[in-house]
C-alpha cells in the first residue's frame, strides 16, 4: 500500500520539491553562464530530502552534507539568503563565509552542511549527545550519501550512537554516486540498511523518489526514535540525475540506467498522483509554478544586489 | 602550598571545572576507568569510556561543543591524533568561521607526548606545531603542575578549542600548588628566570632542562633569561620580544623537531620585529627530523640536554657582535 498524506500537506510538499528544482536549475544556468561558481545539485533527490524533513519538528535538528539545497529550502531557509550565500554575498546565511558548501543556519536548528564527507556523521553524535542530556525528546536527522556510507567515520558514528543511545535518525541518501564513481564499483551490497544491523540498530530503505513514503517512513521512525531513545537507519533509494558539480557533462554516466531513474522523477510522479487522485487541480498546481517563479526572481535579484563582504571580514570570526 | 603531581593538577582542575559548570562533560578512551572520583562525583552521564575511535571522539565533542556544552577528551596519546586531525582541525577549527560565527567549539583536547617512557614513535610525537598552524585552535603546553592546573581551567572556560598536550614524563614531577583556585590565562608567557645576557625560550619538559642550564650558566658568569611560553598559540609575543631586546641574544630549546616548527615562529619573530637589537644569530636546540626513539640511549639523544644548551648558551655569548 502506498502510504497518502494529508492533501494539504502532500500539496505543500509538491510545491517545496518544486521550489528546490526551481532553485538547482537556476543554480545551473547561473554556474553555466559564468555569473557564479559551479554547485553540487541535489536534483533527483527532491523527494528524500523534502519527505523527511517535512517529518521533522520544529525543534530537531539537522546535520547534512554537501548536496544540502533540499534540506536547507524544506526546513524554511530563505531562498535568497542561501542564494546569496551561494554568490558569496554578506547577506547570506554565513555572511558569504560558506559558500555553496558548508551552509548552517542556526536559527532553523540547521547545525551543519558538511562538504568532507562523512563529516555530518562525526559530529551528529555530539549533538546528539546534547539533546540527549537536556532530556528532550527531538532529534537529531543526519543526512549523509552511499559514499559517507563508505567512510570509516560512518562505522565510528553508528557504533557510539547506537552505544550510548543517542536520538538520531541517519538518513542515507543513496544517490548510487559517489562523486564520479559508481556505487557498484566501491560496495558489494546493493543497500546501505542492512548495515544497521550490524549495531543493533534498525534500518529500513523506502523508495528514495516518492516523497510520500518517505515521509510515511521518516515520521514512523521519527516516533519509534522518540519512544525508544535509541537511533535509527533510514535508507532513501535514489538518484543524482545531474553530475556531481556543475558543469558536467556526466559523460561517465550510463545512459540507460540515467533514462531509467529520469522516467521516475520525483517530482512528475507526485504531480502525476495528486493530479490523477483530484487531490490537486490545474488551477492550484499554476498557481505553485507561479509562487516558485516569483520566489526565484526575487532570490536573484536579493543575491545579486547584496553587497560582498568587506575585506576586513577576512579575519572576523576565527576565533571566539 | 601543597605538592602535587602534573597528572594530579590536571585532575583537580578537571574536577573543579565540572562542579563550576554543569555543561562540563568529559569523555574519551578510559576516562571513565582512570578517573573513578569524576564518575563518582558527577555521574555515569558526564563521565563517559568511548569506544577506541580518535575521530568520532573529536568529532563528538565537537558536535556537543556546537550545542553549548564544554566537552574534554582524552586521546590519550599524541600521535593517535592524526586519525582525528578531520573533526579537530576541519570541524572545530573551521566551523566557527564557516559559519559566519553562527557557532562556537567550546572544547578541549588532551593527549600526552614526549620522550622518556621509551614508548616510540607512534605513542611519542610532539605535535604542538601542526595544530599551532590549523587556524581556529589554541595550544597549551604546561611545564609545572600550577600550570598544568591553572591553564587547564582556563582552556576548559575559553570559547575555542583548545589542545592541551601533557608532557609523559612531566606527569609524575611534582610541584607547588596553590590552595585557592589560580587560572593562568591563555597567550602568556612566564618569564621563569631574569638574565641580561641570553633569553632561551622553552616549554613543556624542556622548559626544566633550560633552567638546570641556566644555573650552571650563571656560575660560567653568563646570564640566561629562561622564558617559559606555557601557550604555544596564542602566542605571547610581547614577553619574547621584551626579553630579547634586552639581552639581545636569542635560543629556542624544544623536544619537537626543528623544522618548520615553534621554535622557527620565535626565531621569525625575532627577526622580524626585534632584528635592530639581535647582536647575534638565533639558536634552535631541537629534536630531530626524525621519529622518537624507543631505546633510552636514543631517546638520551633525542631530547635537548643541559650540556647542549650550556655549549650553546656560551657560544653565543662568544660570538655577539
Amino acid at each position: 500500500m502506498i502510504p497518502r498524506t494529508e492533501d494539504g500537506a502532500a500539496r505543500s510538499m509538491l510545491e517545496t520539491m518544486m521550489l528546490v528544482r526551481a532553485f538547482e536549475e537556476q543554480n545551473v544556468a547561473l554556474a553555466a553562464s559564468g555569473k557564479m561558481g559551479g554547485t553540487c545539485t541535489s536534483v533527483g533527490q527532491e523527494a528524500a530530502a523534502v519527505g523527511v524533513v517535512k517529518a521533522l519538528r520544529s525543534d530537531d535538528l539537522i546535520l547534512t552534507n554537501h548536496r544540502s539545497v533540499g534540506h536547507l529550502l524544506a526546513r524554511g531557509a530563505e531562498p535568497r539568503r542561501v542564494l546569496a550565500e551561494i554568490m558569496g554575498r554578506s547577506t547570506g546565511y554565513c555572511k558569504g563565509k560558506s559558500g555553496s558548501l558548508h551552509i548552517s543556519v542556526k536559527e532553523l536548528g540547521v547545525i551543519l552542511t558538511s562538504t568532507i564527507v562523512g563529516g555530518e556523521l562525526s559530529l551528529a553524535t555530539g549533538v546528539a549527545l546534547s539533546l540527549s542530556m537536556k532530556k528532550t525528546d527531538a532529534v537529531v536527522a543526519c543526512f549523509f550519501g552511499d559514499g559517507a556510507a563508505c567512510e570509516g567515520v560512518f562505522h565510528e558514528s553508528l557504533n557510539l550512537a547506537a552505544v550510548w543511545n543517542l536520538p538520531l535518525l541517519y538518513v542515507c541518501e543513496n544517490n548510487q554516486w559517489q562523486a564520479f564513481v559508481h556505487r557498484k564499483e566501491t560496495m558489494l551490497s546493493d543497500r546501505i540498511a542492512p548495515r544497521a544491523s550490524a549495531y543493533g540498530m534498525e534500518g529500513v530503505t523506502v523508495d528514495g523518489n516518492d516523497v510520500e513514503a518517505v515521509h510515511a517512513a521518516a515520521l514512523a521512525a521519527l516516533a519509534k526514535i522518540r519512544a525508544t531513545g535509541k537511533p535509527m537507519l533510514l535508507e532513501t533509494y535514489t538518484y543524482r540525475t545531474r553530475g556531481h558539480y556543475e558543469p558536467d557533462d556526466q559523460s561517465y554516466v550510463d545512459r540507460d540506467e540515467l533514462a531509467q531513474w529520469r522516467a521516475r522523477d520525483p517530482i512528475e510522479l507526485m504531480r502525476e498522483r495528486l493530479l490523477a487522485e483530484r487531490r490537486i487541480v490545474p488551477d492550484q498546481l499554476e498557481h505553485i509554478r507561479e509562487r516558485v517563479t516569483d520566489a526565484m526572481a526575487e532570490a536573484l535579484a536579493f543575491a545579486s544586489n547584496s553587497p560582498f563582504p568587506v575585506a576586513s571580514e577576512l579575519t572576523t570570526d576565527v576565533y571566539a | 602550598m601543597p605538592e602535587i603531581t602534573v597528572d594530579e593538577a590536571i585532575g583537580l582542575a578537571l574536577a573543579e571545572e565540572m562542579r563550576r559548570d554543569a555543561n562540563v562533560i568529559m569523555f574519551g578512551e578510559g576516562v571513565a576507568t582512570k578517573r573513578r572520583d569524576l564518575v563518582q562525583e558527577f555521574g555515569a552521564l558526564r563521565v563517559r569510556n568511548t569506544p577506541l575511535a580518535e575521530g568520532i571522539i573529536a568529532g563528538t565533542a565537537a558536535g556537543a561543543a556546537a550545542m553549548g556544552l564544554r566537552p574534554v577528551v582524552d586521546l590519550l596519546f599524541t600521535p593517535f591524533l592524526c586519525f582525528a586531525m578531520e573533526e579537530i582541525v576541519n570541524s572545530a577549527g573551521k566551523l566557527r568561521y564557516i559559519s559566519g560565527g553562527q557557532f562556537s567549539f567550546p572544547m578541549v583536547v588532551m593527549a600526552m607526548t614526549g620522550s622518556g617512557w621509551g614508548v616510540g614513535a607512534q605513542h611519542n610525537h610532539n605535535l604542538e606545531a601542526w595544530f599551532a598552524h590549523a587556524p581556529g585552535l589554541k595550544v597549551v603546553m604546561p611545564a609545572t603542575a600550577e600550570d598544568a592546573r591553572g591553564l587547564l581551567k582556563a582552556a576548559v572556560r575559553d570559547d575555542n578549542p583548545v589542545m592541551f598536550f601533557s608532557d609523559m614524563t612531566l606527569g609524575f614531577q611534582k610541584g607547588e600548588v596553590p590552595l585557592e583556585e589560580r587560572i593562568v590565562p591563555l597567550g602568556q608567557a612566564c618569564v621563569r628566570r631574569a638574565g641580561r645576557d641570553v633569553t632561551i625560550v622553552s616549554y613543556s619538559k624542556s622548559l626544566h632542562t633550560c633552567l638546570a642550564a641556566a644555573e650552571k650558566l650563571e656560575g660560567m658568569n653568563v646570564s640566561a633569561e629562561v622564558i617559559d611560553l606555557r601557550t604555544i598559540k596564542p602566542l605571547d609575543e610581547s614577553t619574547v620580544l621584551a626579553s630579547v631586546r634586552k639581552t639581545g641574544r636569542l635560543m629556542i630549546v624544544h623536544e619537537a623537531s626543528g623544522l618548520f616548527g615553534v621554535g622557527a615562529e620565535v626565531a621569525a619573530l625575532a627577526a622580524e620585529k626585534a632584528f635592530g637589537a639581535l647582536k647575534a644569530p638565533v639558536v634552535r636546540l631541537t629534536g630531530p627530523d626524525a621519529p622518537a626513539p624507543a631505546s633510552p640511549a636514543l631517546e638520551q639523544a633525542y631530547m635537548p640536554q643541559a650540556e647542549g644548551i650550556l655549549a650553546a648558551a656560551r657560544k653565543l655569548v662568544g660570538a655577539s657582535r
